[in-house]
């Protein structure tokens, strides 16, 4: 580990050895206490204009993410076009948060959103897997900045996490956010890959510690993506990591959200959590793609007054 | 439907060393028999029933939407085997239908008429179907398609309420059933369950027409409205004006249809979209 590295906050642990003995120092997570505690999250009902006013949020909180192989410039362009009207035939639905495509169409992406407010998000180093040398993720985040993303999701070396390499991987984390420059980092952690809630908690605070603006579960190319539980985890994680080193961090759920409940479930749980200085599209996010139609069918029905179809909005 | 009294007594009643099981008739949507999400019930002759609320309605709308793709895209021919099973174990259930005041004649009649309509299910496209002679090079063929999902506000008799599901979905349709006669409508719910009907091909939601039906009226992913079972005028009339509103099919027959007769191909070609291909030819 680097120096300049540990020079970012003061009292962190400054050697490999000491990052371990921290991150292994954080207390357990009590796996049936945070089930139930979000499964109990996930039961209120938010209803009227609160529900339209979670709904606007929640669309606002989007990141429009398309990572397909099959991805052509003209469907980056269509999300791109979506992200910035969501809903063509209402004026007042806001615009999403941003829009998260592979580094190859961000300058596709770019030249729709430029100027527009909206985020341009770009997954980088070996996305999904991470499994490449630094040098290759190094280059691949600079490719992304400099063809337009202001914001980078990287992914964490699971294989140097799970193997008990800290050090490598809060390197590579800071050698990465070194690369992305004024782009805000998003770091994923694809949860569904580290196995316990421990792991989960350990991984945020590296993470955190290593200097990353969001905090993101998920890369969505796993069989289990974000959870309530796991997403508690992080917001607990985000709040304790703030209330110690005074500098606040993003959460961002990614893959398996579809529908409106589940946002909201999400919203209740992130006041509850950390409180509404975080519900805000500047420190949570929704990386999704089917959720943003399920928003829009719901925001319709409470402006229309009756169940909206999935035939009167896009595909993607 | 004329309720005759139950031809026989729970036998755990008359049994004194059973305590009696008393059944709750459930909702049936996408091939599940849930209770209604509002959780509210009703008594009708004495049995407790699912009051179904507009939620359920939207529940049901899903799975009906959810299962029609892979429906409508079964061959007919195994649209009808499925159909001709309906009638196969209908038989096998006679008495529970007759125990639940239902004529012996009318379960009989329902059952002949699943199997007239498993005949039609190969046939339809041949009848509203046909190939155009054009004044050109092309080959021309008309093709009947399914509508998609359909709302039914199904009439109070068996007979009624499996001469408007049929014709519905043989042809690759998928509904949801606004059921006047509960106990009649979920115990054919739960032979449907057991005879290959796909989950969410029949949904049957019970309750008040007048709650219910409005909300399928309006709904955007609701492709046609069958209103047999309405017998309010205002009603009827208020529903078709919301349906306007999407531009849905709306069947609205003229009031005391026979459903002892002869059906015709009226009530499957109602719920028919024509589509025409038009294919060169001669090169």
């Amino acid at each position: 580990m680097t120096a300049t590295a540990t020079s970012r906050l003061s009292g962190l642990p400054d050697s490999p050895a000491d990052l371990r003995t921290f991150l292994h120092g954080l207390p357990g997570v009590d796996k049936v206490g945070i089930e139930a505690r979000a499964a109990a999250l996930g039961t209120r009902s938010v209803k009227t204009s609160s529900k339209a006013q979670a709904i606007d949020l929640a669309i606002r909180m989007v990141d429009l993410t398309t990572l397909e192989g099959a991805d052509t410039p003209g469907k980056v362009r269509a999300l791109s076009a979506k992200a910035l009207r969501p809903d063509p035939a209402d004026p007042t639905c806001p615009a999403v948060a941003a829009v998260c495509v592979y580094p190859a169409m961000v300058p596709t992406a770019a030249a729709v959103l430029a100027g527009s407010g909206v985020h341009l998000a770009s997954v980088a180093t070996a996305f999904p897997s991470g499994q490449a040398p630094l040098d290759v993720k190094l280059a691949d985040t600079r490719d992304a900045v400099a063809g337009g993303a202001d914001e980078i999701d990287m992914v964490i070396s699971r294989g140097a996490f799970l193997a008990g390499d800290y050090g490598k991987v809060f390197d590579e984390i800071v050698a990465v956010k070194e690369a992305a420059g004024p782009a805000h980092l998003k770091v994923i952690l694809e949860t569904g890959e580290l196995g316990t809630y421990d792991n989960v908690r350990r991984a945020s605070w590296l993470a955190m510690l290593a200097g990353a603006h969001f905090i993101k579960t998920s890369t969505g190319k796993v069989g289990v993506n974000a959870t309530l539980p796991v997403t508690l985890v992080m917001l607990e994680a985000v709040r304790d990591f703030r209330e110690r080193y005074g500098r606040q961090v993003g959460v961002k759920p990614a893959g398996g959200i579809r529908t409106t409940k589940d946002a909201i479930k999400y919203l209740v749980m992130i006041n509850e959590t950390c409180g509404d200085d975080w519900l805000s599209p500047d420190w949570f996010r929704f990386g999704a793609s089917s959720l943003l139609n399920d928003l829009l069918m719901q925001r319709t029905k409470l402006t229309t007054g009756h169940y909206a179809g999935p035939d009167y909005f896009t595909l993607d | 439907m004329p309720k005759s009294p139950k031809t026989s007594a729970p036998t755990a009643v008359a049994d004194r060393s059973r305590l009696a099981v008393r059944k709750t008739y459930k909702l049936y949507v996408g091939g599940k028999f849930p209770r209604s999400e509002s959780g509210r019930t009703y008594l009708v002759d004495g049995d407790n029933v699912a009051l179904a609320s507009r939620k359920d309605a939207r529940d049901a709308v899903l799975a009906a939407r959810a299962a029609q793709p892979k429906w409508a895209g079964a061959t007919a021919y195994n649209r009808g085997q499925v159909l001709y099973r309906i009638a196969e174990m209908i038989e096998a259930r006679r008495a529970e239908f007759v125990a639940l005041g239902v004529a012996a004649a009318e379960v009989d009649a329902a059952i002949d008429r699943w199997v007239w309509y498993a005949g039609w299910s190969d046939k339809i496209a041949q009848v509203a179907g046909n190939a155009n002679p054009v004044a050109g090079p092309f080959f021309n063929i008309s093709a009947p398609e399914p509508t998609g999902v359909v709302g039914v506000v199904a009439p109070g008799s068996l007979l009624g309420l499996v001469s408007v599901i049929a014709p519905a979905v043989v042809t690759g349709n998928t509904v949801v059933v606004v059921a006047s006669n509960p106990q009649a409508a979920i115990t054919l719910a739960e032979v449907l369950a057991t005879s290959d009907v796909p989950g969410g091909v029949v949904n049957i939601l019970t309750g008040k027409g007048a709650e219910i039906a409005p909300w399928l009226a309006s709904h955007d992913d609701v492709n046609a409205l069958d209103l047999s079972g309405v017998d309010d005028p205002g009603l009827a009339t208020d529903l078709e004006r919301a349906a306007a509103g999407t531009l849905k099919r709306v069947l609205r027959p003229v009031s005391g249809v026979d459903y002892s007769g002869d059906p015709g191909t009226g009530p499957m070609t109602a719920l028919l979209e024509i589509k025409t291909v038009w294919h060169p030819k001669g090169f």
